[in-house]
């Protein structure tokens, strides 16, 4: 079983990119399970086809404990027989999401959620990793390999230096690999190369460029995957191919991340100073 | 620098080397040999800093300050331990503030009222929870005219406002005070953030908010008397006594009202500095209410803060001052004269918290006893500064003591008797070491004023020459 935990920038498409290379590897076969580690609970519903599922605490703060919860009523299956499920958490501004997140993960392993026919599990995290709970999926036994979505915007790459510096910190203690960027494009200058550069810049490599395309969008208002929606389109092969990528992915590192003054530079070299120079 | 000063150092030398230098460094700033005139530069004890990590402190912590000392004792005041169970349930009545009143109805300082937190209250904040008990509170309890919310750590972690809670029902509540205190373990050094995070919730909301019919020229407040097996109804008695109204009692048997009234006592007197020096100091710069300290352990240090006190008021104060005095007297030389000889040269060794290392001395002293080390759990600079006085040439004074600096100063010192804590009885019962628990007087007391001195005498005696300790093997002098 690989497990492998997805990080990246809020926004910036974790959860659609997570749930398209799940797709790809169910139609290549593999069995896979999504946990979800956001409070907005939007890591499943392409997979399932509906807004978004019961979660583990959700369903933990109506009957009052996890320990009152069947698997069955927060594990799902979905596309392809892709399993779900959800940590949820609160909505902004109270409690402790990442208590949720731990919560969420212990209760699914005590439960016997990973099943030793599974060939892959995908946690999609939140954000950035602002605390404990959300480091949970890296931490020891769990994910061995990350994958960080970012563009070539600055702070999308900010915050990839930023996880870098976290997988860092857990790599010396709990073994876990940068596995590389994906990239995500929002279509800004020289992005290909950006990234590129980025990725070797943090010793390790751009496993995929996926373009921009509103297929995506098309996709994701009908509660599905691009590969589930339209089977055929160019942007599904994308995530097939992405996929594959990682499936066949042994190129797995302890990350170098850049100082402040150093990733500043490097957007300098591939964007602002052209601009300024036809100014 | 004089003999018993550098013989003392010596032995303090000689335990602290088996730590490792910087360990040995540090532990010897709060070690020192005592200089009554506090000029020894050398002998000046340092406190209030962090405890080192395996030395196995007995401190508390913040949650303890304030709920255990401060607001656990407010009888009318329902006191929630808002966190996770445990908290509440160690510090469930546990320091014996007796009260009057009917518990369960309009009392509530013997229950224990936590909102038990689960894990959903962790991962989806526990205010609502909170929301709900203070309407079960309200509800059941119609009597309380306060509620506390003692926050503990989870709550500081999380972020719950509760001072929005707090707000929120208050108004519901017709203006009830409701008393955010965020006392959060993880705060501080000791328990003494706890207290003066409480002095300063009393301060924002209560202080001021009580209501006093008339004011007479003797009005005083007790402060810093928790009646720990009824201390504080000793002292009051000779207070009234002296022909003194207590307006207020802080905050043993004190009913929410009397904590908003103290600012209106013509002189608060301060038993605990330790825990109370705040919100008097607070009453002094805003109300102009002077305060001054005063000692009701033992009939020495009880005859000197009886006149200190009336020095304070007029003539009929002072006459009757002195008949207090004179009235009281006699019992108490009856009893001086029937134990000093059972007690009489025994040695005292004391580690404690707040102001019983410096305030018991004088109570040891009139039986004949001394005190040859003592010891506090959370001090600061300004109760060293007190104690150096109280104590003879070369004693002994610690710092946030470990348990070995404890143990192997016992086997040094050779103490017959040692007053310390529930954490440390124990080990001294397995030493074979005479010991009385000195934070609630082991189920006894109380220990203050005229009262308290004969029960005083009675259990330090009941302890030293209990014949128990000749059928435990004490270990030789080292």
């Amino acid at each position: 079983m690989r497990q492998i935990a997805i990080y990246g920038k809020g926004g910036i498409g974790k959860s659609t990119t997570t749930q398209n290379i799940v797709s790809g590897l169910a139609e290549a076969g593999y069995k896979a399970m999504i946990v979800g580690c956001d409070p907005k609970a939007d890591s499943t519903r392409l997979i399932l086809n509906q807004k978004a599922q019961t979660t583990v605490m959700d369903l933990a703060r109506e009957r009052g404990t996890v320990e009152d919860l069947e698997l069955h009523e927060v594990l799902l299956t979905g596309f392809r027989g892709v399993r779900c499920a959800e940590s949820g958490g609160p909505e902004p501004g109270v409690g402790c999401a990442g208590r949720g997140v731990i919560t969420a993960i212990n209760f699914l392993e005590e439960n016997g959620a990973y099943t030793p026919d599974l060939d892959y599990v995908f946690y999609d995290v939140l954000g950035d990793v602002v605390c404990g709970g959300f480091a949970m999926p890296i931490r020891e036994g769990k994910a061995k390999e990350i994958y960080i979505v970012t563009s070539g915007e600055m702070m999308a790459m900010y915050a990839a230096n930023n996880i870098s510096r976290g997988i860092l910190k857990y790599a010396q203690s709990g073994g876990v690999r940068l596995g590389g960027l994906i990239c995500n494009s929002r279509k800004t200058d020289k992005e290909y190369e950006l990234i590129t550069e980025f990725a070797s810049k943090l010793g390790t490599q751009m496993i995929h460029f996926v373009p921009r395309d509103n297929e995506v969008q098309r996709a994701e208002l009908r509660r599905m995957t691009v590969i589930e929606y339209s089977a055929k389109h160019p942007q599904a092969d994308e995530y097939r191919s992405l996929a594959k990528k990682i499936a066949e992915n042994r190129n797995l590192v302890i990350p170098t991340p850049l100082s402040m003054d150093e990733l500043e530079t490097l957007l300098v070299e591939f964007g602002i100073l052209d601009q300024e120079a036809v100014a | 620098m004089s003999k018993a000063i550098e013989e003392t150092q010596k032995m303090i030398d000689e335990v602290l080397d088996i730590y490792p230098e910087k360990t040995r460094k540090e532990r010897a700033r709060h070690v020192k040999p005592n200089d009554p005139t506090g000029q020894c530069a050398s002998c000046q004890v340092k406190a209030n800093v962090k405890s080192r990590p395996g030395v196995m402190t007995v401190r508390g912590c913040a949650y303890a300050g304030a709920k255990g000392v401060v607001w656990g004792p407010v009888k009318d005041q329902i006191t929630i331990s808002h966190g996770p169970i445990g908290c509440g349930q160690y510090s469930w009545w546990g320091r014996r503030n007796y009260y009057n009143g009917q518990t369960g109805v309009d009392t509530f300082g013997a229950m224990h009222i936590t909102t038990d937190f689960q894990e959903r209250d962790i991962v989806y904040g526990g205010d609502k929870n909170l929301d709900a008990a203070l309407d079960e509170l309200k509800g059941l309890f119609p009597l309380a005219k306060g509620m506390g919310i003692l926050s503990e750590c989870p709550v500081g972690l999380i972020g719950d406002d509760i001072e929005a809670v707090a707000k929120k029902k208050s108004r519901e509540f017709d203006g009830m005070p409701i008393v955010p205190c965020r006392c959060e373990g993880f705060r501080g050094v000791s328990q003494s953030l706890g207290h003066h995070i409480a002095n300063d919730n009393i301060k924002d909301y209560v202080l001021g908010k009580g209501m006093l019919e008339k004011e007479t020229p003797y009005d005083v407040a007790l402060i810093g008397d928790y009646n720990i097996g009824g201390d504080a109804w000793a002292s009051r008695k000779i207070l009234e006594e002296m022909g003194l109204r207590v307006i207020a009692q802080y905050t043993g048997d004190a009913s929410v009202n009397e904590i908003g009234i103290a600012h209106k006592s013509k002189l608060n007197l301060i038993h605990c500095y330790r825990s109370m020096n705040y919100i008097c100091r607070h009453m002094e710069e805003t109300y102009g209410t002077p305060w001054t300290e005063f000692n009701f352990f033992g009939p020495t240090k009880i005859y000197e803060s009886i006149r200190k006190i009336a020095s304070h008021f007029d003539d009929t104060v002072k006459e009757k001052a002195e008949a207090v005095i004179a009235k009281h007297k006699p019992k108490m030389d009856k009893i001086i004269a029937h134990f000093m000889p059972r007690l009489e040269g025994k040695k005292v060794m004391l580690y404690v918290g707040g102001l019983r290392p410096r305030h018991t001395i004088g109570a040891y002293e009139d039986l004949g006893m001394e005190v040859v080390a003592s010891g506090y759990e959370f001090a600061h600079n300004d109760d060293y500064k007190r104690t150096y006085p109280e104590m003879k040439e070369g004693a002994l004074i610690m710092d946030d003591a470990t348990e070995y600096e404890l143990e192997e100063f016992t086997h040094r010192v050779r103490p017959d008797l040692v007053g310390a804590g529930i954490k440390e009885k124990y080990t001294y019962h397995k030493l074979g070491v005479p010991f009385r628990q000195m934070h609630s007087w082991d189920y006894s007391g109380p220990y203050h004023g005229f009262d308290g001195f004969a029960v005083f005498a009675r259990d330090m005696d009941a302890t030293v020459n209990s014949p128990t300790w000749s059928l435990i093997r004490r270990k030789k002098s080292a």
